[in-house]
């Protein structure tokens, strides 16, 4: 039987805004994956260690407060110093369009704005992130 | 009637689910004693209005929450706003300002100016209100962790400009107990937490008499996927809290009720909301009056400033965002709002552009001077619906209250999560009600452009926001007295390990240029950090 798709939801830096990030951790937990969610204030470091320690396969990144730029290049950098590469990004909050071409140019798999429908997460990441058996 | 006439196929209920029926009567009201249930405006139970004139007295104050960027910018949009009508300031913090750290610091970097303005300093407050006289118009600052913190700043700015404290007025968002429920921007522990609240509640009692201690605040808890009923008991009851605790430090309820105020949503629901509101200053006279025992008519009033609803807007089409936001801007008036922020078109996308908040000001100025909504006061009561409708969210609030009586009060129920789960489901039910629309959100589930483009200006912030900031608070830091800053900090160390008033402590450190993140690093150390239990 294939292994359940691994995710840890995070919140990155000062940002308190969770109603997005829950939304979306019940979301993937209700379509069967195993959800870990790293609760808020939380600093690059830190979201690179759970999601290595926790041994995910995609990290969902939740921000709203502007500092995308400085915080998913960071996580992203973290990961492949620790040889952790395999771990996908996603993201979502306030994300404007054109950083949201610069993310994905830097590697982040699918940013979801605002009125994303959770089963279009759902979806991607069955799609990309699936184990086979 | 409704067999030969067949109804729709759709979801008949408000926005947070309740059930609504097709028709209302007098029986709906049966029961419903004007005197004792509504009064008239200014009147106990205040149902119709805190004051007697309410809009043909004055009307509400228009007051557009705003910040970006560094002191300079944010004064000027001041400025804008002031000569385009608005009549009060509201300032929005960035969120190094919100959670205590000086945009110097490593865990501001990225952060600084992006949400709010960024203050580190006095300095910075003083170029923020520049050109403004502080004792001829009210501020609202929102903060809480910080509060006392950038009150005295505020304090100092005024003095420096020659206002006296008894002349300023304002209000302190300072509502700690929304922030474990909803908005998250803690620092401390609750205990120390609501020391401090009591401290400045004794302070501004006899030092700052037109100035609002508390705006204990509903708007995040809606904005966090509650529902109305659940703003509604969640908010009171933490009011309650508030209460209970003056009179546990040893404050004559009268003394400091009177500078409590509230901040609630605007939100979809026309009719709920206004009912809501009624209900609200209902319920807040007849538990002052009857459980508080305050004697003071003013300790009675449920006064309050209303925002429209952030999480109603849609990044998709958004000029229809300044639809949404004139008829929950109308439902806050008809509900008796005394001051009231409308949100930019654009705020699902950016902090708002010059043009998006100047439209947002000329909706309010619409309200008031071209709809004819203000000649009369209350002009719903009496309707079978809207009366029905403001005893039944009363009732239910009345539930919610008996709920966190019985977990132990508001302190305990957030301990245990209960807020944080109850908000948490609604916001996901109300999701996988969007997601299978049962609620429609045009534009979004509906009525969808394809490959639409945003023809809207977009405010940025710039990176050399960040530069000048960490430049200009190092530049404080060299300036000022460095003595004097390290002697005040031990003062203030050494009362927030005792039990003095801190205000006067905090007062003298901002005098002297101590930054906020030495004033909050100082006490971080005495009262410690809070964390919260991820849950979801």
């Amino acid at each position: 039987m294939a292994r359940k798709i691994r995710v840890l939801i995070a919140k990155p830096g000062l940002d308190g805004h969770d109603r997005g990030a829950k939304v979306v951790a019940n979301a993937l937990r209700d379509a069967g994956m195993e959800v870990i969610y790293t609760g808020l204030h939380q600093t690059p470091e830190m979201i690179a260690e759970s999601a290595v320690q926790e041994d995910v396969d995609v990290v969902g990144l939740s921000i709203l407060s502007g500092a995308h730029m400085t915080m998913f290049p960071r996580v992203m950098e973290l990961l492949k110093q620790k040889g952790a590469e395999y771990i996908k990004i996603v993201g979502g909050g306030i994300i404007p369009e054109e950083d949201v071409g610069r993310l994905e140019a830097l590697g982040v798999a699918k940013v979801f704005g605002p009125g994303t429908d959770t089963r279009d997460i759902v979806a991607f990441i069955d799609k990309n992130f699936a184990h086979t058996a | 009637m409704f067999e030969e006439n067949p109804v729709q196929e759709i979801d008949f209920t408000t926005v947070s689910a309740e059930p609504v029926e097709p028709l209302y009567g007098p029986d709906s009201v049966a029961g419903l004693d004007y005197m004792r249930d509504l009064g008239f405006p200014g009147e106990y139970p205040f149902t119709r209005g805190v004051y007697p004139t309410m809009y043909r007295g004055r009307l509400w104050t228009m007051r557009q929450f705003s910040g970006f960027g560094t002191p300079r910018d944010t004064n000027g949009r001041y400025h804008y706003l002031l000569d385009h009508g608005q009549t009060g300031l509201s300032v929005a913090f960035d969120m190094p300002t919100i959670m205590g750290y000086d945009s110097d610091h490593p865990r501001a970097e990225g952060e600084v100016g992006r949400c709010g303005v960024a203050i580190d300093s006095p300095r910075d407050m003083e170029i923020l209100f520049d050109g403004i006289d502080l004792s001829r118009i009210t501020t609202s600052m929102t903060i809480n962790a910080p509060a006392s913190i950038l009150l005295a700043f505020y304090l100092c700015t005024g003095e420096k400009k020659g206002a006296r404290f008894d002349q300023m007025g304002g209000t302190i968002q300072n509502d700690i107990l929304k922030e474990y429920i909803a908005q998250k921007s803690w620092i401390f522990p609750p205990e120390p937490s609501m020391r401090i609240i009591t401290d400045i509640m004794a302070f501004c009692s006899s030092q700052l008499p037109k100035w609002n201690t508390i705006s204990i605040s509903g708007y995040h808890i809606r904005e966090a996927g509650s529902t109305a009923v659940q703003e509604l008991a969640f908010t009171l009851a933490d009011g309650f809290a508030y209460v209970e605790a003056g009179i546990a430090a040893g404050l004559d309820v009268d003394d400091f009720a009177p500078r409590l105020s509230f901040f609630f949503n605007a939100h979809l629901d026309f009719f709920e909301e206004i009912a809501k509101y009624r209900a609200a200053r209902r319920i807040w006279a007849k538990r002052m009056k009857e459980k508080y025992g305050a004697k003071d008519m003013r300790s009675l009033l449920c006064r309050f400033h209303t925002q429209t609803a952030g999480c109603s807007l849609t990044a998709q089409q958004p000029e229809n965002n300044i639809v949404r936001t004139a008829f929950q801007g109308l439902s806050a008036v008809l509900g008796g709002t005394q001051s009231l922020h409308t949100n930019s078109m654009d705020e699902t996308l950016a902090l708002p552009s010059e043009k998006a908040v100047r439209i947002a000001l000329r909706t309010q100025q619409i309200i008031a001077h071209e709809t004819g909504v203000i000649n009369t006061i209350d002009p719903l009561a009496g309707s079978y619906f809207i009366e029905a409708k403001t005893r039944e969210m009363e009732e239910q609030a009345e539930d919610y209250f008996r709920k966190i009586d019985e977990l132990g009060g508001v302190v305990k129920a957030i301990e245990m999560g209960f807020f944080q789960r109850e908000i948490g489901r609604s916001a996901y039910e109300y999701q996988k009600a969007v997601e299978r629309e049962r609620k429609i959100v045009v534009g979004m589930n509906r009525f969808r452009l394809e490959d639409e483009t945003i023809d809207i200006p977009i405010l940025k912030i710039e990176p050399e926001v960040e530069i000048e900031q960490r430049n200009a608070v190092r530049k404080v830091r060299a300036d000022r007295d460095n003595d004097k800053a390290a002697r005040e900090l031990a003062r203030l160390k050494a009362a927030a390990q005792g039990a003095d008033n801190l205000m006067p402590v905090i007062l003298d450190c901002a005098r002297c240029y101590c930054t906020e993140g030495e004033i909050i690093e100082t006490l971080k150390n005495v009262f410690g950090e809070y964390q919260e239990p991820p849950i979801f």
